[in-house]
């Protein structure tokens, strides 16, 4: 028997766009018609008309294109959707956060404390502030310790001892934040007394939770460089320290870079360990080493949780603060993007 | 100018695991000397032996002694990293290094290990090594363009060019060819005769034409059964293992019986 190859008749265009239209029209009227007092929501039509479509190209592709084509739409259409509702809650919070925080997002806001206001103005540079220096320290104890935990892991540890930093590694990333914060707390109260507070302490806090996560990060970059490039570098005559910060570190730095960066990100955003070793604060306070210090997620939560006299200016005021918390994580995600494509392996330099 | 390889008596470890047992053979200067034998025999093995690349991989050792002009590899006072210095290898799948350019991969053993070159001789050395590689004439435009770029059979080149810049004595090849097409691999079978003027070259093959073609000796080494170690059967002109064996064994696996 033979068999013969025919044509596959197929949907055009043009009718999966009619269909689609359809689909919407009929959602919009089923709408239109059974609502009672509430109001139209374009997104519901959106989501009514996108399932009405669906009910609409399926059987259709069914008769006209056969079994396969249609579970082949189906899966598609499914995947897309999945797709789209898992962006719902990102467009949303950003859409959110923007409109409700560009209220402040203005010159007062980014050039001024909290010092001595009660109501409308002020501003969150001394938590800007707060958040920079503190984030700045936590990094600065966390790569080198994360980057040599890593390297020790992927390059030299063998046997019981690298097992156990693992487990402990784990062990660390399931820590509370607030945890580390009374850790930090509980650390620095036996050296400077009960009661003490600094942004200094804020960052060991932020540490205790970012190293895992730096460990974890590079750990993973540094096994996926090739074995192959390690045996060309020692072939050479090249010693193995050499090796590991020549070959593997280059070649692997763009995904320490982000993996770095995603730390940062974690841990910038930290409310509850700040709230404790850190404290809160109305002023300006550029000194880590002592004093409290304001942070960006503490001026949130403290300008919503005790709105003053102009209640509106307070949460406006906390929005803005969000919103700044997010442009900062952006840009650092940025950046790291911008430094993984210069130091992209297959990059010429 | 190459240098005498002497292997007395060499046993080779993976913690208990004996793989290669009892091999003692000797292999002269400025010759090219293959080692063939089926998969899992242990030639790969004995080849990362005599540089001492074996130990990069935790619990391999080494019993017996392994000589370069006289001088015992592992002595007490040795350190593998000069050793590596001595005793080139190319690897068997083409592994430059991809964060750097044509040039930067040709003076990698120059770089990576800090040594005070001057530029001129930079210069020098990147033409001398390309040349010797085959190299040159595709590659003198684009000397800046990442490694990586190259196609297969010119990335080991490459390779070869970057091991003959720090001037070793012995070249040690693993199955270089093993991942070329077949034009590639004539263009380094006849990098292989040329360079052999030159340095002492150990090259392990799988494919026994390359070993017909390109050695003047050749070893053939083979395992008894699954979980034995692989021993050394036979050693000698490359002419008298392919037209006249006398071992049994080898004339099997040469003339395609098994392996």
């Amino acid at each position: 028997m033979t068999t013969v190859l025919t044509r596959a008749t197929t949907l055009t265009r043009g009718t999966v766009i009619a269909l689609f239209i359809s689909g919407m029209a009929i959602s919009y009227f089923v709408a239109a018609i059974s609502r009672g007092d509430g109001e139209i929501v374009p997104l519901g039509i959106f989501a009514l008309g996108l399932v009405v479509f669906g009910m609409l190209v399926i059987p259709t592709s069914w008769v006209v294109e056969g079994r396969r084509k249609a579970i082949n739409r189906t899966m598609t259409g499914l995947v897309f959707s999945a797709f789209g509702f898992a962006l719902v809650p990102l467009v949303s919070l950003v859409w959110t956060v923007v409109t409700l925080g560009l209220a402040r997002f203005d010159g007062e806001f980014f050039g001024s404390s909290m010092r001595n206001v009660v109501g409308e103005g002020g501003g969150a540079l001394h938590a800007i502030i707060g958040t920079v220096e503190i984030t700045l320290i936590a990094a600065l104890i966390s790569i080198p310790i994360g980057l040599l935990t890593s390297v020790y892991l992927v390059e030299y540890g063998r046997g019981r001892f690298s097992k156990w930093v693992t487990t402990m590694v784990d062990v660390m990333t399931g820590i509370p934040s607030i945890v580390a914060g009374l850790f930090a707390f509980a650390l620095f109260s036996v050296f400077f007394g009960p009661g003490v507070r600094m942004g200094f302490a804020g960052a060991v806090a932020l540490s205790v939770l970012m190293i895992p996560v730096v460990v974890r990060s590079s750990e993973e970059m540094l096994r996926l460089v090739p074995n192959e490039l390690r045996e060309a570098s020692l072939a050479l005559g090249v010693p193995k320290w050499l090796t590991i910060l020549r070959v593997v570190i280059p070649t692997a730095i763009g995904g320490l870079v982000t993996g770095i960066m995603i730390a940062i990100a974690r841990v910038i955003g930290e409310t509850a360990p700040l709230l404790i070793v850190a404290g809160f604060t109305q002023s300006m306070n550029y000194n880590p080493f002592s004093e409290r210090m304001m942070t960006l997620p503490v001026f949130v939560y403290n300008s919503y949780s005790s709105q003053g006299t102009d209640a509106q200016a307070y949460i406006d005021r906390a929005w803005a603060g969000a919103l700044t918390l997010i442009v900062i994580v952006m840009v650092l995600n940025l950046g790291a993007r911008i430094v993984a494509r210069v130091f992209r392996p297959a990059g010429n330099h | 100018m190459g240098k005498i390889i002497e292997l007395d008596h060499v046993d080779v470890l993976y913690g208990q695991f004996l793989a290669v047992e009892d091999v003692s053979l000797t292999i002269e200067p400025q010759t090219v000397t293959a080692f063939i034998g089926p998969s899992g025999c242990g030639k790969s093995t004995l080849l990362r032996t005599i540089n001492r690349m074996h130990e990069v991989i935790p619990g391999a050792r080494v019993k017996g002694d392994i000589r370069l002009d006289g001088l015992n590899l592992y002595g007490e006072d040795v350190d593998p990293v000069t050793v590596r210095r001595e005793v080139g290898m190319v690897f068997q799948r083409p592994n430059p290094f991809p964060t750097m350019s044509i040039r930067d991969n040709v003076l990698a053993g120059y770089k990576l290990n800090n040594s005070r070159v001057s530029k001129s001789d930079h210069d020098a050395i990147v033409e001398s090594s390309l040349k010797s590689a085959h190299l040159w004439k595709e590659v003198k435009n684009r000397l800046d363009k990442p490694g990586g770029g190259l196609s297969g059979g010119q990335q080991q080149r490459l390779c070869i060019a970057r091991a003959i810049a720090v001037r070793p004595r012995v070249l040690l090849m693993d199955e270089p060819t093993s991942a070329l097409d077949p034009i590639s691999t004539q263009a380094i079978e006849d990098l292989v005769s040329q360079l052999k003027n030159d340095y002492t070259i150990v090259i392990v093959t799988h494919n026994m034409q390359q070993a017909a073609r390109v050695s003047d000796r050749t070893a053939f080494f083979n395992i008894a059964g699954e979980g034995e170690p692989g021993k050394l059967v036979e050693f000698d002109d490359t002419s008298v293992i392919f037209s006249n064996p006398t071992q049994k064994n080898t004339e099997d696996y040469i003339s395609g019986r098994f392996g």
